[in-house]
């Protein structure tokens, strides 16, 4: 296992470099200006100065090399530097990834912007994860209920709707018509006592659920087609003949064995997480990576795009390592020697 | 009790100086004093008994684009321009009307004063006493001249370069003066310095950031040290700004608001309902929302729509060259030879006649449009009213232009002439709104036996330099292209001059040149020239009708809709004076809560 691991990590190393090319490459290939949402009474002479003054003027390779050199030696420094407050040799002028539009560096803003995408998306993959698992398990042992039958229809909803629809729907009537809830949420509240967490709760509860119900119908559809396919297994029938009870064969023997699928679906989807989610945050301004992803496309803030998209591309490969090494511990079976 | 009695203090000691030092002092100057200090007087009874700083809470801003940096030269974007306009100031700006208000001086220069030099080539500005930045420093000539060096330095990409064209030497003459030199007679000598674009940072925060260095200077560019009423307490780039009043700030009772929140991102009909609807926020910028659902949200009665013409003109700019793609490298080019059939006048007038000006502004304006005929409709002394005539729609005159031109319809409705179809291919940027007019336009063309195919292109495409793509708005590589352009301030000489012959774009210039329509008339250049030596206002205002005049009768373009911004505030927020010609947060030290 171990050895397995280390050859796929190294393996790893190839493959982002190739993904990094072909994102920069992409890019710059793109028909975008960082210039062009100026408005138009900035003139033509001008623009062009601006666009040297980005590094515009120089030829892709040296571009693309001067950002594998800011990304993978001088933002690990600058990360040792700060973690341990020192200094390691030219600081003061080494240049780190800096965004275009906000002329700050890229890795700071994506600091800053943690949070708000982790607690928001991040919760709505576990309130998500919480729906969807019950609901698959009672809906795959009551199949063809009503319950199933509901839960089957909720679901299709929910994945089939899309979030922008669900987003508006809930702030016309949580925040126009009854004005429960906010609609914008407020990135700079701080939760210090029980009535600014109360105000926290409040704020994200309505682009949670919205992520929730997105990502609970997707699961529970997984949780029930794999508790399905155990519950007519030889296996199930022999821990009801040996006269175990209905609720241990079901939660100990059949959930077990049907979560190994459905946990590794989780783990490929965690990387999603880090991405933000585009819309729901352009909905109710959480502001997060994917509300910052947007605004670089929309604004050709390249090194900021090509950066986030790299480091979705790095946390892609891990989890896929990751979910790779959590179905050999889940399942004793399966051996990568 | 304590702000009363320092401002008594105040007073009478200023009276004492005046009665001593009466010879000392010139007349005007006394007299300057004593009504200074009768106003503070007044100041200071208002503000005991009315307002005072900071006594109103805080004030939400929402602007659908976020702000990414605070320094209006490393970003020409407005959204950053606005942001900042709470922090730093420029020395004079412009009110709602269009009229310039001194900010950081006590008078504007010109010639009559003695501000601008007789031949026109500098301009000297006398700094009000006693400004302070906010770190309690005081503002000098010194940062006005430094202001001037950072957006200079060839290194620094400074975005706000053109307003320092033919700045030769800005120089402090002493402590409150400074003195702006022109390289060529400057007719119109505020470039520099005035408006929310060019505002005076502080030399001692920005001293090691110039040049190549400006970008490096993060913390400075969020969070630049201004003379105005808010100071930045904190920056998140693309998301929100939080400000707080500025103990230094001139007017000792202002701003009200002791705090403000500027929120940013989303989209433009969300903003406006978290004014219009829920009142969550204060004051909404620019929202560009079909009218129908404006007003059904104003409907709500939380908010107030308010609106303000500046000098935007949506048009269609008429291509003269001809962007056939058979002609390869020369196309839409001088070279490539005159358009097959829009240098016809006949046939743009027609196309201008076909068009219904005010049901375009009904689908997709309302409030934020006025029809127009003139690519030069603001200021008032500038406007033409030659063209009046296309504000009507009149099909059938168009046919009968086009019938008596000899453009005969063919089988399919389509009109031609010598073998030549008038088939027009039209391209914007993407923008509901925009594809709403190509739709409506379209129609009424095909009535007049014209066909049209749409087109549009990505709005960071369309507007963007990049020399590889065909589709940018230089590259013009169509017969109609429609969009959007006005001017930063009153004065429109280096505007009309986009219309001149060397502006025209090519692959000479690398297509970096504002003459779309690639029109060029020698008679034209000439009042280009003229303009730039004259000085007189009337004379120039002449001058500009007749170029506007010039462009629209020989159908270099199609004006459409004059263009205005629409904000939204909430009903408890007074003192917003909407303002198309700088910052519309130009006057937020003067908002404060409705009672």
């Amino acid at each position: 296992m171990f050895n397995y691991t280390i050859r796929r990590l190294l393996f790893a190393i190839p493959t982002l470099l190739v993904i990094s090319f072909l994102i920069f490459a992409i890019l710059d290939l793109a028909p975008s200006d960082p210039t062009g949402n100026l408005p138009l009474t900035i003139p033509p002479e001008v623009r062009e100065k601006i666009r040297l003054s980005l590094g515009l003027g120089e030829p892709f390779p040296i571009r693309y090399l001067k950002w594998l050199q800011q990304f993978f030696i001088n933002e690990p420094l600058n990360m040792i530097e700060q973690w341990f407050g020192i200094t390691i040799g030219d600081s003061e002028n080494r240049l780190r990834v800096q965004s275009w539009a906000t002329r700050s560096p890229v890795v700071d803003l994506i600091v800053e912007r943690m949070p708000q995408t982790l607690w928001v998306v991040g919760m709505s993959y576990v309130v998500g994860i919480l729906i969807a698992i019950p609901i698959g398990v009672i809906s795959a042992y009551r199949q063809y209920s009503v319950f199933d039958q509901v839960g089957t229809f909720v679901s299709m909803v929910g994945f089939s709707v899309p979030t922008f629809f669900t987003g508006l729907v809930l702030i016309v009537v949580f925040s126009s018509t009854l004005g429960w809830l906010p609609s914008i949420y407020d990135t700079t509240h701080k939760v210090t006592d029980l009535s600014s967490f109360w105000f926290q709760v409040k704020q994200m509860i309505m682009p949670v659920m919205v992520l929730a119900l997105f990502n609970a119908s997707q699961l529970s559809r997984f949780m029930r087609a794999s508790m399905l396919d155990n519950l007519s297994q030889d296996y199930v029938r022999t821990a009801r003949a040996k006269g175990l009870k209905e609720r241990a064969v079901l939660l100990i023997h059949v959930l077990r064995n049907s979560l190994i699928p459905v946990v590794t679906v989780i783990a490929l989807g965690i990387p999603q997480i880090f991405g933000g989610a585009i819309i729901t945050e352009q909905i109710f301004r959480v502001n997060g990576l994917g509300q910052l992803l947007i605004i670089g496309i929309q604004g050709a803030d390249i090194p900021l795009v090509q950066t986030l998209t790299f480091i979705f591309a790095v946390l892609i490969v891990l989890f896929n390592l990751l979910a790779d090494i959590v179905y050999g511990i889940l399942d004793p079976r399966i051996r990568y020697e | 009790m304590v702000k009363g009695g320092i401002c008594d203090g105040t007073c009478v000691l200023n009276a004492g100086g005046f009665a001593g030092a009466g010879n000392s002092f010139s007349q005007e100057h006394n007299m300057k004093k004593a009504l200074l200090c009768s106003a503070v007087a007044a100041g200071c009874f208002a503000g005991s008994a009315l307002a005072e700083r900071g006594s109103d809470g805080q004030l939400n801003i929402i602007y659908w684009q976020a702000a990414s940096i605070l320094n209006p030269y490393l970003s020409g974007g407005t959204k950053d321009i606005e942001a900042s306009s709470l922090v730093i100031e420029p020395l004079a700006r412009y009110d709602e009307t269009g009229m310039m208000v001194p900010v950081l001086v006590d008078e504007i220069p010109t010639v009559d004063n003695g501000g601008v030099s007789e031949d026109l080539k500098s301009i000297t500005w006398t700094l009000s006493e006693g400004v302070k930045w906010s770190d309690g420093s005081a503002l000098t000539a010194a940062d006005v001249a430094f202001t001037a060096a950072y957006c200079l330095d060839p290194e620094g990409g400074c975005q706000q370069a053109s307003n320092f064209t033919d700045v030769e030497s800005v120089e402090a003459v002493d402590d409150l003066t400074v003195k702006v030199s022109f390289s060529v007679a400057k007719p119109f000598p505020y470039g520099p310095f005035v408006g929310s674009q060019v505002p005076v940072i502080q030399k001692a925060q920005f001293e090691n950031c110039m040049g190549a260095k400006a970008p490096e200077c993060t913390e400075a560019n969020f969070g630049p040290i201004g003379t105005g009423p808010f100071v930045v307490s904190e920056f998140k780039a693309n998301d929100v700004v939080t400000y707080e009043a500025n103990s230094n700030y001139r007017d000792e009772a202002k701003p009200a608001f002791g705090s403000v929140v500027f929120k940013g991102g989303g989209d433009a009909a969300s903003a406006a309902r978290s004014v219009l609807e829920t009142g969550e926020f204060d004051y909404a910028w620019n929202l560009q929302v079909e009218p129908e659902i404006l007003s059904k949200m104003a409907s709500a009665g939380k908010g107030t729509v308010v609106s303000a013409f500046g000098t935007s003109v949506e048009r269609l700019m008429v291509n003269k060259t001809n962007p056939d793609p058979a002609l390869g490298d020369k196309r839409a080019t001088v070279e490539g030879g005159a358009h097959p059939f829009l240098t016809d006048l006949s046939v743009v007038n027609a196309l201008s006649k076909a068009i219904d000006r005010q049901i375009l502004v009904d689908v997709g304006y309302g409030d934020a449009g006025q029809p127009t005929c003139n690519v030069l409709p603001a200021p008032a002394i500038y406007a033409s009213t030659a063209n009046d005539e296309c504000l009507a729609q009149d099909i059938a005159a168009a046919n009968k232009l086009l019938d008596d031109a000899g453009w005969v319809r063919g089988g399919d409705g389509v009109r031609e002439k010598d073998g030549v179809r008038l088939s027009i291919l039209y391209q914007t940027s993407t923008n509901s709104v925009r594809q709403a007019t190509q739709a409506l336009v379209k129609q009424w063309w095909a009535e007049i036996g014209v066909e049209t195919e749409l087109r549009n292109i990505d709005a960071s495409v369309f507007f963007g330099g990049d020399q590889s793509s065909p589709d940018t708005f230089q590259k013009f590589f169509a017969d109609i292209e429609m969009y959007t352009n006005n001017f930063d301030g009153t004065d429109p000489e280096n505007y009309m001059a986009n219309w001149s012959c060397g502006e025209i774009p090519s692959p000479a210039n690398q297509w970096l040149g504002d003459n779309m329509p690639r029109y060029c008339n020698a008679d034209y250049d000439a009042l280009v020239a003229k303009m730039a030596v004259t000085a007189k206002l009337e004379e120039r205002a002449e001058l500009a009708k007749q170029m506007n005049d010039m462009l629209m009768q020989e159908g270099a373009m199609i004006p459409l809709i004059h263009r205005g911004g629409v904000s939204a505030h909430a009903n408890t927020l007074a003192g917003v004076r909407m303002n198309e010609w700088d910052s519309e947060l130009w006057n937020a030290a003067d908002w404060k809560r409705a009672e």
